[in-house]
């Protein structure tokens, strides 16, 4: 617990030190969530080499990787079976801190674009290329969508 | 104790080469080279094959007459070659295991580095320590 909310407070404190304002913060925090993704993605799978299908490393996501950053699993996981994966958090840790509902909507898109990287980076280094966005509706429920490239 | 290891991105050039002694390091480049062909067969071979677990280990690759090359595959597609004297009967498939680990481990070590950038050779002094440690001891 101690450790998730240094990690909250980390998050937080680069976010506004980032923000100039722009879309050049977004990326450039997505960006660094995509260089811990890959880190991660080294460290995590400990053993074996069971992704055969996208969906083993989707749901590896939305397991070990939500465990070992958020201390939790995603609540929900919907695909479209065509390369479209929704991941569902109805708590998001990092979202829990502000005010439910939807008084801090505008906010969000900062609050969620380093995760947006961090999974992007993750499934980067499984062999996986693909684009990640998130949506709020009510905090602290966000939806994290992944839509994989087709080569 | 190996003679030479070798990491391997996954697009397949080297991120990281080591070999004892220096003077046949070409050779040991060669070999390498032609032992990532036995590795992606294998690893394609394990994708064909319904196993729930794959392994990362990939065992022995081939046997020259001089020397031995195993091989080693991580999550992110890259590759560990290690190759070992023949001579060494003493080395035992646990220890090579537990040296591929610790390879692991260590390369673990250094994606974590922020100020390392995933692709580039490897430069890292905790890394070289660790492979030097694996390495035979000349003289």
């Amino acid at each position: 617990p101690a450790l998730g909310e240094s990690f909250s407070f980390l998050h937080s404190s680069f976010i506004s030190s980032f923000w100039g304002g722009g879309r050049n913060s977004l990326t450039v925090l997505e960006g660094m969530g995509f260089r811990v993704g890959q880190g991660l993605a080294e460290r995590l799978p400990r053993g074996a080499l069971a992704f055969r299908e996208e969906l083993d490393t989707i749901k590896f996501l939305c397991r070990d990787l939500w465990g070992a950053v958020f201390r939790k699993q995603t609540d929900n996981l919907r695909t479209n079976h065509q390369g479209t994966y929704v991941l569902q958090d109805n708590n998001f840790p990092l979202l829990t801190q502000m005010a439910w509902g939807q008084q801090y909507l505008e906010e969000t898109p900062k609050f969620l674009a380093f995760t947006c990287g961090l999974l992007r980076g993750t499934l980067s280094a499984l062999g996986i290329e693909s684009s990640v966005t998130a949506s709020v509706a009510s905090l602290p429920a966000c939806k994290f969508q992944v839509v994989i490239q087709k080569a | 104790m190996a003679v030479c290891i070798a990491v391997i991105a996954k697009e397949n050039y080297p991120l990281y080469i080591r070999s004892i002694p220096a003077e046949h390091e070409l050779k040991f480049h060669y070999t390498v080279h032609t032992s990532l062909d036995v590795v992606d067969e294998k690893v394609s071979a394990m994708g064909k094959a319904l196993v729930d677990q794959r392994e990362l280990y990939l065992g022995l690759l081939y046997p020259t007459e001089d020397y031995k090359v195993y091989g080693y595959v991580t999550n992110s597609k890259v590759k560990f070659v290690m190759v070992v004297d023949s001579s060494n009967t003493a080395l035992r498939d646990n220890e090579i295991r537990s040296m591929f680990r610790k390879l692991h481990n260590s390369y673990t070590d250094v994606m974590c580095n922020p100020f390392y950038n995933p692709g580039d050779r490897i430069h890292s002094r905790a890394f070289d320590n660790m492979v030097t440690s694996m390495m035979v001891q000349v003289c």
